[in-house]
């Protein structure tokens, strides 16, 4: 069996986004099992278009956000989602969506992100990530 | 890198950590067993970060050149 990775995705800013998505992509391409668990911020920044304006900043990095923002830009470097898109491609990622952050804002899977392939509760999350490693974003 | 075929490059300089593994990934995967692919990238991680994948993946590891400053070209075989 190969390891595991899990994320707990609770932010929606675009630097935690990032870090998410790189993250996933270097663990998957050692080959990691990586589990994204999509919950709160996390799973209102995976609304379908949401990417397309999203431009918030972590408030304990706002003082860097409009110059991390506008770097991202001026270099051209991917998007967060684009970036995860390439993690599934050559790895095991999955994403999956919080229920409970779901049923609070009346959100269905079809709302979200073609990536998120599921809707699971944490009990689900807790025990498929309980042999490996957990990030909290 | 002398006397080396390299089957397929692809130059990946511009692209951000962790792109130009993503590429060698892609590379690799497209390529013939035997084959031997390179990317060129001037990130300094890519430097350690492939090769690492590389080990993993249990290809081998030819060999990394300076292209230019700060750009390297990393060659793998795909020997399975």
């Amino acid at each position: 069996m190969s390891e595991k990775l899990s994320i707990v995705l609770f932010s929606g800013t675009v630097d935690k986004l990032m870090a998410a998505s790189i993250i996933a992509s270097g663990a998957a391409a050692m080959q990691k099992e990586v589990t994204i668990f999509a919950t709160f911020y996390g799973l209102f920044a995976l609304r379908k278009g949401d990417w397309k304006q999203n431009r918030r900043i972590s408030k304990d990095c706002e003082d860097y956000g409009a110059q991390f923002l506008q770097v991202l830009e001026a270099k051209k470097a991917p998007n967060w989602l684009e970036t995860l898109q390439s993690a599934m491609d050559i790895g095991n990622v999955k994403v999956k969506a919080c229920g409970l952050t779901m049923d609070l804002l009346s959100i269905k899977l079809e709302d979200l992100e073609p990536i998120v392939s599921e809707i699971v509760g944490v009990a689900h999350f807790v025990e498929e990530a309980s042999d490996g490693q957990i990030i909290f974003l | 890198m002398d006397g080396i075929k390299i089957t397929k490059e692809s130059d990946a300089r511009g692209s951000f950590c962790p792109g130009p593994l993503m590429e060698m990934i892609r590379l690799v995967r497209s390529a013939k067993v035997g084959d031997v692919v390179a990317v060129i990238s001037g990130d300094e991680g890519s430097k350690k970060d492939i090769p690492a994948w590389i080990q993993k993946a249990r290809y081998e590891l030819v060999g990394m050149e300076e292209v230019t400053a700060g750009a390297t070209r990393i060659l793998c075989r795909k020997n399975h």
